[in-house]
């Protein structure tokens, strides 16, 4: 059975990945599974609290908030799987011609990547959603080269341990060229640790495209994202305080489940042990 | 019958630092050539240099050439030498542990090689896999083909390794230290199996190893090489009946034998120089018991001795 099926076996694995799974649904069939739309106002039943029609109340302008929460797992979750997925293949890339040709392409890479390391994330997305301008495209993109640098790292990192494995040097005396032991034998080997890095990023990635949604830069009204709805919910504090404490859970419970995820992966991924040794 | 791989007078240096001078040597088909000497004494080096891999380690040629089958490595373009490897020379690494890809199936490391190399297809790649996998009394090869190699034993991977060099139907095989990592009774199986590729196969073998036993079971010329430099080659009996060299006596002396008595092992004092600080005169001379101011002063040419040639300026005798 496969490592991330496995992961779902253990105790704490199986009830995060669960939570995931449920948000991962959830978002893929959002318009099915509420009768109301995010977007219609309803001004009579402004700020309701949990009832039989609104689970989980209504906002500011009569919207279900389940509804907009469902629809925003869609926007936070595409947003920053799409910038991980985008950082993961341009890092992987980056590290790996690094790592491979050294030289003058080497140090400009690392340099680069060490300059950018030394910037807190938010800073780096804030000054790109700046550039770019607001919206979902743009904070995408910020993500993206925020996390870049982790990724350019690491998978330089497991290239340079790995060219000296004596497999690349038996593969290598039998014939194989360098394209073979590169995406044969190097950028596999490499995968794993990047992949469970990648998942655990995400994480943090939610948060990111939450902390610029509150700032208002994320997802534009009326579209709902979790951190544009924190951002409404947060002048309502004492009047409906629901209208920010559920997005603001289905955040952190989201992010809290693919740390414990990612943490059951890596164990049964068994990352370091496979390049043990002794065999 | 004309020589496979020949070395003549082969120099290596690594940047400024020459680690392998003059060193002549040839195997031919169904033949095992055991090249023998402590760690640092050349032995990889003189491997690396046979396959044309030294700019791998950032060293070169200075000296002499390596040809294999008569043709000249350095005349030969990289990607051609790339088409020797693995085609007319297999190489069987050091450490089988560390030897297979740990997130490739078994099988599939060693289809590539006969896919890479005779252009089979895949399914015919896997079809000879098997079969090498029985030939090399592999247990259950269609499962173990469907292995991933931390499932395998020490013996078992070292198999696979030798599996992956013939795989491309080569005429040599280098193994370097192939048993120094297994239980010695791994060691003994797979010293066998390398010698029955050189009946069956008529393969050339060419064995690097430091131990003088394992050479005495299975090889039959010996060179045996000292901080870079050849003290004494030829045929494997008389060497071992009569060795000329002293260092050559003193790896002898290190085989255990049965019914030995407890501490008549003996060692060799002091170790290899290293590269940076050879002696001068005969490398040998500061461990050697028959040193004279000769040693000290003049490396001892390689001459003609009884079957075989050595470099020594005291060389022993038939007693």
């Amino acid at each position: 059975m496969i490592a991330p099926v496995r992961a779902l076996r253990r105790p704490q694995g199986g009830l995060a990945g669960l939570w995931l799974i449920l948000v991962i649904l959830a978002a893929l069939f959002a318009p099915l599974l509420t009768p109301y739309a995010y977007d219609v106002q309803d001004l009579p039943n402004a700020y309701q609290p949990t009832s039989a029609q609104h689970w989980l109340g209504t906002d500011e302008f009569g919207r279900d908030l389940l509804t907009r929460l469902i629809h925003g797992a869609r926007t936070s979750l595409s947003v920053s799987a799409t910038a991980i997925s985008i950082s993961v293949l341009c890092g992987m890339v980056l590290g790996a011609a690094a790592a491979w040709f050294g030289g003058w392409l080497d140090r400009v890479v690392t340099m680069t990547v060490d300059l950018t390391w030394s910037f807190p994330e938010i800073l780096i997305a804030l000054i790109l959603v700046a550039i770019i301008g607001p919206g979902t495209t743009g904070v995408m993109i910020a993500i993206a080269v925020a996390y870049l640098a982790q990724f350019t790292r690491l998978t330089r990192a497991q290239i340079m341990t790995l060219k000296g494995e004596t497999f690349i040097e038996a593969t290598r005396s039998l014939g194989a060229g360098n394209a073979h032991i590169l995406f044969r034998h190097l950028l596999p080997n490499a995968l794993a640790p990047v992949l469970v890095s990648a998942m655990l990023a995400t994480g943090d990635a939610i948060i990111l495209e939450a902390t610029l949604g509150f700032f208002g830069l994320g997802a534009q009204p009326p579209v709902p994202s979790w951190g544009g709805m924190m951002s409404a919910g947060s002048t309502l504090v004492f009047k409906a305080p629901w209208v920010i404490i559920y997005p603001g859970l289905a955040v952190a419970i989201t992010v809290v489940a693919i740390n414990i995820y990612g943490d059951a992966l890596i164990a049964e991924l068994d990352i370091r042990s496979r390049l043990r040794r002794d065999g | 019958m004309s020589a496979l791989l020949e070395l003549d007078g082969v120099g290596v240096a690594i940047g400024r630092i020459a680690l392998l001078e003059g060193i002549s040597l040839s195997v031919e088909r169904g033949q095992v050539l055991g090249l023998v000497g402590e760690s640092g004494s050349g032995k990889s080096l003189t491997a690396m240099a046979a396959m044309g891999l030294l700019p791998l380690i950032g060293g070169r040629v200075t000296h002499g050439a390596v040809r294999f089958g008569g043709q000249d490595m350095a005349a030969m373009t990289e990607a051609e030498r790339r088409k020797l490897r693995g085609r007319r020379i297999g190489f069987v690494t050091q450490n089988p542990m560390t030897a297979l890809d740990p997130v490739q199936r078994i099988g599939e490391q060693i289809d590539v090689v006969s896919r890479l190399h005779l252009g089979l297809t895949r399914a015919k790649a896997r079809a000879r896999t098997l079969d090498l996998m029985t030939q090399l009394r592999i247990p259950d090869a269609a499962s173990v083909a469907e292995a991933w190699p931390h499932q395998l034993s020490g013996g078992m991977k070292q198999r696979i390794v030798i599996a992956m060099a013939l795989a491309g139907d080569p005429d040599m095989i280098i193994a370097d230290e192939p048993t120094t990592a297994l239980d010695v009774t791994v060691q003994a199986q797979i010293i066998q199996i390398l010698g029955a590729l050189v009946r069956d196969r008529g393969v050339a073998l060419l064995l690097i190893t430091h131990d003088m036993g394992v050479v005495a079971q299975v090889c039959d010329r010996v060179a045996v090489l000292y901080a870079g430099r050849l003290a004494e080659e030829g045929p494997a009996g008389p060497i071992f009946a009569a060795p000329a060299h002293p260092y050559t006596a003193a790896l002898i002396g290190c085989i255990p034998q049965d019914g030995m008595a407890k501490g008549s092992l003996t060692g060799i004092p002091g170790t290899v120089p290293s590269a940076a600080a050879f002696p001068p005169g005969c490398r040998f001379h500061p461990r050697c018991s028959r040193a004279s101011d000769l040693c000290r002063r003049t490396a001892p040419p390689v001459a003609p001795h009884d079957a075989g040639r050595a470099a020594c300026h005291h060389p022993g005798t038939v007693a």
